[in-house]
């Protein structure tokens, strides 16, 4: 097929693969009502970013380093004065703004901020696709492997000490999880959009799962489905890529929705 | 034989001291009822004792066959994650189907096992608890204000159930409860607690007390009377803190 040239093919690798690492960990993100935490930790990558194309290192080790700091800096500022969603709030931006400051600095190199901001998924080379299908088996594999004990954490901290699982362990699993996974989507969804697509197709397959698993796979495949479509979509009317799956995955969960009502009529 | 002894027990968050020098010992098939202001440490008593928070100073002696059952005071479950109740009691420690179905059918509730946990009432939602610490087959049963959101048909209901649970399994049983006089019929033995151990005893030392009957009598009156703390009844000899400063707080 004609259409399906190679750049599109690699593309749609690669929105399939972040997708698919996305939706079990979006779901957590759901259940643990950690939704901002994705939020700041993907805007905190834009730090990560210039700090890489600074010291010249993969833009890959850059972001998950700095997503790991923040996350580990919010971890120990949290106290009584501030609620949490205040220091996320403070380092996300912060990060987010030095990010720029610092990007401003770079000589030499001409950098499209904007790749970086809104993705650039129809450049994405074979050793991207490469990295971002290692980093999706990763994430899947340590979910999949921590599966219960992650599950019991969300269900209830006391739960989980009373089942001799260490609560913290398990957020700190999935706070590695998310920034494996902020660093392979900053390429195909950008800074401004990775906590989307982590967050609505689970949101979307919510109202159509009964169990935890269900919820992770329909997750998936709403997810795959918006990339593939989403791509279409940019092909066809030649829209942007990045938006244009984002797009897609908040239309299922508009459809998703109207479903489940109209069952409950 | 005691299955669980504190000795000398403090646990501070912080600078705040939260339970100072409390001593307990529980035995087999007892059951022991904790009351006491908010505030009063009673659930960091029962973190104490499942391992949660690590005390600040004193001991804790475990029977090496303990294993406790807890069922916490609420349990925060989003309507986010869906999952059915029988699934809820699978995932923890791979129970066999048919061990859930029996715990259900000990906590009164076998029919609830396919519906979702996010449709379920505050009263069902914590007879699934139930359900879900009987599973490990405890020989402690912990009951953090386990019957909040029951009518008292449903909470005279759910300890005649843990009653019966007992009777059965010979566990011993700690509960917090304000329902003093719900829970009164079925206690071995009353601990007053307030930070630190005010006075403990039998309901029937306890409820001996005329001026007990007056603070505890019925409904809500009995819970008010509990907050203001009077302390007319049997105490610990080296009990050395001024009670009279506990009812001026209220």
């Amino acid at each position: 097929m004609s259409l399906l040239d190679d750049f599109m093919v690699r593309a749609i690798l690669a929105g399939v693969g972040v997708a698919i690492a996305a939706a079990p960990l979006g779901s957590f993100i759901v259940w643990r009502r950690m939704v901002y935490f994705g939020d700041a930790t993907s805007h905190a990558s834009i730090l990560g970013v210039a700090l890489s194309l600074a010291l010249e290192l993969s833009v890959f080790l850059g972001v998950v380093t700095v997503a790991l700091v923040m996350a580990i800096a919010v971890t120990l500022l949290s106290r009584r004065e501030y609620a949490m969603e205040i220091l996320l709030g403070v380092l996300s931006y912060s990060a987010l703004a030095f990010g720029l400051v610092a990007v401003s600095f770079i000589s030499g190199v001409r950098i499209d901020l904007m790749a970086y901001l809104f993705g650039d998924i129809l450049a994405v080379s074979r050793a991207d696709l490469a990295v971002i299908w290692l980093g999706a088996l990763a994430v899947i594999g340590l979910i999949a492997f921590r599966w219960k004990a992650l599950l019991m954490s969300t269900l209830s901290e006391e739960l989980a000490h009373a089942n001799k699982i260490d609560p913290k362990r398990e957020q700190l699993i999935l706070t590695l999880t998310l920034a494996i996974t902020v660093a392979l989507a900053i390429k195909v969804v950008g800074a401004l959009l990775i906590a989307a697509m982590l967050i609505i197709p689970a949101a979307a397959a919510r109202p159509i799962s009964r169990t935890p698993e269900m919820m992770a796979v329909i997750a998936a495949t709403i997810g795959s489905g918006s990339a593939v479509a989403g791509l279409w979509l940019a092909y066809l009317i030649d829209t942007p890529a990045g938006p244009s799956i984002v797009c897609v995955s908040a239309l299922s969960f508009a459809a998703t929705n109207l479903l489940s009502l109209a069952n409950k009529q | 034989m005691s299955l669980i002894e504190l000795k000398d027990l403090s646990v501070a968050y912080g600078s705040s001291e939260v339970l100072s020098d409390v001593s307990l010992t529980v035995n087999q098939g007892e059951i022991l009822t904790i009351v006491g202001p908010n505030g009063s440490g009673k659930t960091t008593l029962f973190r104490a004792l499942i391992g949660s928070v690590k005390p600040s100073s004193g001991w804790i002696i475990r029977d090496k066959d303990l294993k406790i059952g807890y069922v916490p005071q609420r349990l925060h479950i989003g309507t986010t994650l869906p999952i059915t109740v029988e699934r809820f009691l699978r995932i923890q420690k791979n129970n066999a189907q048919i061990s859930c179905q029996q715990a259900l059918e000990k906590a009164g509730i076998q029919e609830l096992a396919q519906k979702q946990v996010s449709d379920l009432s505050g009263g069902q939602f914590q007879r699934v608890m139930l359900a879900s610490a009987l599973l490990a087959e405890p020989n402690l049963l912990l009951l953090d204000e386990a019957t909040q959101g029951l009518d008292q048909l449903g909470s005279a209901d759910f300890y005649r159930q843990i009653e019966k649970v007992r009777t059965e399994t010979n566990c011993a049983v700690i509960m917090i409860s304000h329902e003093l006089h719900v829970v009164m019929s079925t206690s071995d033995r009353v601990i007053c607690l307030n930070g630190h151990i005010c006075c403990e005893g039998t309901p029937e030392i306890v409820t001996s007390d005329p001026e007990y009957h007056a603070l505890f009598g019925t409904g809500t009156d009995g819970q008010l009377a509990l907050y203001r703390h009077h302390h007319n009844h049997v105490h610990d000899e080296n009990c050395s803190h001024d009670h009279s400063e506990v009812a001026e707080q209220k």
